[in-house]
C-alpha cells in the first residue's frame, strides 16, 4: 500500500529534525560535562604557570606552549604541500590513470589510523634520521597525517570555482599560473581555509602520533629540537596515570576552548574574506 | 579589402567527432562578419579555433591553417597566450570575474604588466565608454562586477576585451540573456568599433545579424554553407538550406 505524501513529508520531517537533535544534544552534553568539571579547576595562573609533581599540582604552561607549537609547524609544512599538490592535480594535469591513482592514494592514506603514522615519525624522523622524540619530529609527523584531508578539501575547493572564470582568465591572455593565482586561489580560499581548520583541528586533538614523535617531556621546550607535550597528550597522561582527574579537566576545558576559539577565527576569518570579495 | 584571417580546409575534431569539415573561408579586417546556423552547427567551435581556446578541452585537434595577418596561428612557436591577448572573446553568458568593475577591466593589462595607475584609470574609462557603460557605472567602480545587471554585465565583458586592445573581437551570442534594450546598446557599440576592430559575431538571432554585421556565414552541421554581403544572404541567397533558414523554415 502507498503512503500517502503527507505522511511521508511529515515522517521525512521528524527523522531529519530528530537527527539534528540528537547531534547538537550529544554535543552540548559533551561540551557542558567537560567545561563543568574543567571550569572550576581553570585559571590564569593554571594557564601560565609551570605544572609541579608530574601535573599534579601546579598548572599546564608548557603543555600550551606545545599545544601551540607542534600544529603550527604541521600546518606550515602540509599547507603549501598539500595546496601545491591540489593544484597541480587539479591544473596542470588531465585526468587519466596516473591522477586517479594518486587520488586514490590520498584517500587511503587519511584512512590510515594516526598511531600508524606515529610509528612511521618514530622509526623514520625519531630514530632513522636522528632528530629524537621533538617538535620537529612531532610536526613532520603531524603534517603528513593531516596532508591527504588538506589535499582532498583544496581539490574539492578548486575543482567548485566555476570552469567560466577559467576560460574568462585564458581568454584575456592569462597564463595558467596567472589563472591560478589570480582568480582560481582566491575563490577557493574559503574552501581550503576550512581543509586547513581540519587539518589544525585533529593534530590538536592527536595523542598517539604525538607521544611517538614529539614525546611527552613537561618542560618548556626552548627550541624545535626539545621534546614537547601537548594539552590532549597530558590529559592522556594525566588520566591515564591516575595523576590527578581535576587538572586533568582542567586541560580538558582548556583543550575545548582552544579548539573553540581556532573555529572562531576561523568562522570570523572566512567571512572577512568573503564579505570583501563582494 | 583586405583580410584579416584567411582559413584553409579546417577540420576540427573532438574525441574523434568530426564537428568542423573541410571549412575556407576569408575574414575582412575591419568589418563584422555575422556567422548564423542552428545549434551544433560548429559557430562556437569555430569561434574558438581563432583565439585557441578549444586546446583547452581535452580531446580536440584542429587540421588546416588559420593565417592571421599571413602567419599560421597553429604553427609551433605561437604562443597561445600572446595570441589570446590580440584576439579577445565574448562569451554568451556574461561572467565578471568576482572582483571590482575597475578590476575587471585591468584584469587583461596588468596579465601583461601595466601598471601605471594613471594609464590604467585612463584606459578603464576608455574601455567603459567604448563599451557604452561609462555613464552608468562611473560613479562605482570599485563595487563588484557581480551587481550589474546581466545587460550591464555583459558590456562589463566588452570593456574588459577592448581594454586589451585586441585587434579582434570574437562575440558568441552575445545578447542571447540580454533585454532588447541592452541588446540595442550592444550592438550600437560593436557598430561604432568596427572602424578600429575586425569583429566576428556568432547569434542565434538572424535579425541582430541582419542588423548589424557587414557580412554573413550561413553554417550548417560543421560546413559552411555559404557566405557573402549581408544583403545578398538575406535577400538573395544562392543555397535552398540558406533561404529556409534565414526565413525561418527551420533551425
Amino acid at each position: 500500500m502507498r503512503i500517502p505524501p503527507r505522511f511521508t513529508q511529515h515522517g521525512a520531517i521528524a527523522l531529519l529534525g530528530g537527527g539534528t537533535l540528537v547531534t547538537v544534544i550529544i554535543l552540548v552534553f559533551i561540551v557542558v560535562f567537560v567545561l563543568e568539571k574543567g571550569l572550576p579547576v581553570l585559571s590564569l595562573s593554571f594557564l601560565f604557570s609551570n605544572p609541579e609533581e608530574m601535573g599534579r599540582a601546579g598548572g599546564i604552561f608548557p603543555t600550551l606552549i606545545g599545544t601551540i607549537v607542534l600544529p603550527l609547524l604541521a600546518i606550515l609544512i602540509a599547507t603549501p604541500l598539500g595546496l601545491g599538490t591540489s593544484v597541480y592535480l587539479t591544473e596542470y594535469t588531465r585526468e587519466s590513470r596516473i591522477t586517479k591513482v594518486i587520488r586514490f592514494g590520498t584517500d587511503c592514506l587519511a584512512g590510515i589510523p594516526s598511531i600508524i603514522f606515529g610509528l612511521f615519525g618514530f622509526i623514520f624522523f625519531v630514530t632513522t634520521l636522528g632528530m629524537g622524540w621533538s617538535i620537529l619530529s612531532g610536526g613532520l609527523t603531524l603534517a603528513f597525517m593531516i596532508l591527504p584531508t588538506i589535499i582532498r578539501t583544496s581539490e574539492e575547493a578548486i575543482k567548485a570555482v566555476p570552469k567560466s572564470y577559467r576560460d574568462v582568465s585564458f581568454s584575456l591572455g592569462a597564463t595558467r599560473w596567472q589563472t591560478v593565482r589570480r582568480v582560481i586561489l582566491p575563490n577557493a580560499l574559503p574552501g581550503i581555509l576550512t581543509g586547513v581548520m581540519l587539518g589544525i583541528g585533529r593534530s590538536i586533538g592527536e595523542t598517539a602520533a604525538v607521544i611517538f614523535t614529539a614525546g611527552s617531556s613537561l618542560r618548556l621546550p626552548s627550541s624545535i629540537f626539545d621534546s614537547t607535550r601537548t594539552m590532549a597528550v597530558h590529559f592522556y597522561i594525566l588520566a591515564r596515570e591516575g595523576i590527578s582527574s581535576e587538572n586533568a579537566y582542567g586541560t580538558a576545558a582548556a583543550l575545548i576552548i582552544a579548539v573553540l576559539l581556532v573555529n572562531l577565527t576561523a568562522y570570523w576569518l572566512m567571512h572577512w574574506f568573503i564579505s570583501r570579495r563582494s | 579589402m583586405t583580410s584579416k584571417f584567411h582559413i584553409q580546409d579546417l577540420s576540427v575534431y573532438f574525441h574523434g567527432i568530426n564537428v568542423i569539415q573541410h571549412l575556407s573561408l576569408q575574414i575582412p579586417d575591419k568589418e563584422i562578419l555575422g556567422i548564423i546556423g542552428p545549434a551544433s552547427s560548429g559557430k562556437t567551435t569555430f569561434l574558438r579555433v581563432l583565439n585557441r581556446m578549444n586546446e583547452l578541452e581535452q580531446g580536440s585537434r584542429v587540421e588546416g591553417r588559420v593565417l592571421m595577418d599571413g602567419e599560421d596561428i597553429y604553427r609551433s612557436e605561437c604562443d597561445p597566450v600572446k595570441l589570446r591577448k590580440r584576439v579577445g572573446m565574448v562569451f554568451a553568458l556574461p561572467v565578471p570575474l568576482p572582483m571590482s568593475i575597475y578590476d575587471n577591466i585591468v584584469y587583461g593589462p596588468t596579465l601583461a604588466g601595466a601598471s601605471n595607475r594613471h594609464r590604467l584609470d585612463e584606459l578603464v574609462e576608455k574601455s567603459l565608454k567604448d563599451a557604452f557603460l561609462w555613464e552608468e557605472v562611473k560613479d562605482r567602480l570599485k563595487t563588484s562586477g557581480l551587481r550589474l545587471s546581466g545587460g550591464q554585465q555583459q558590456r562589463l565583458c566588452l570593456a574588459r576585451v577592448l581594454a586589451m586592445q585586441p585587434e579582434v573581437i570574437l562575440l558568441d551570442e552575445p545578447c542571447s540573456g540580454l533585454d532588447p534594450i541592452s541588446t540595442t546598446k550592444i550592438e550600437e557599440a560593436l557598430t561604432k568599433l568596427k572602424q578600429d576592430y575586425t569583429i566576428i559575431l556568432v547569434t542565434n538571432n538572424t535579425k541582430q545579424a541582419a542588423r548589424i554585421s557587414d557580412n554573413t556565414a550561413f553554417f550548417l552541421m560543421g560546413q559552411l554553407i555559404e557566405i557573402g554581403p549581408t544583403d545578398r544572404i538575406f535577400t538573395a541567397p544562392r543555397e535552398k538550406t540558406t533561404n529556409d533558414y534565414v526565413t525561418g523554415r527551420f533551425g
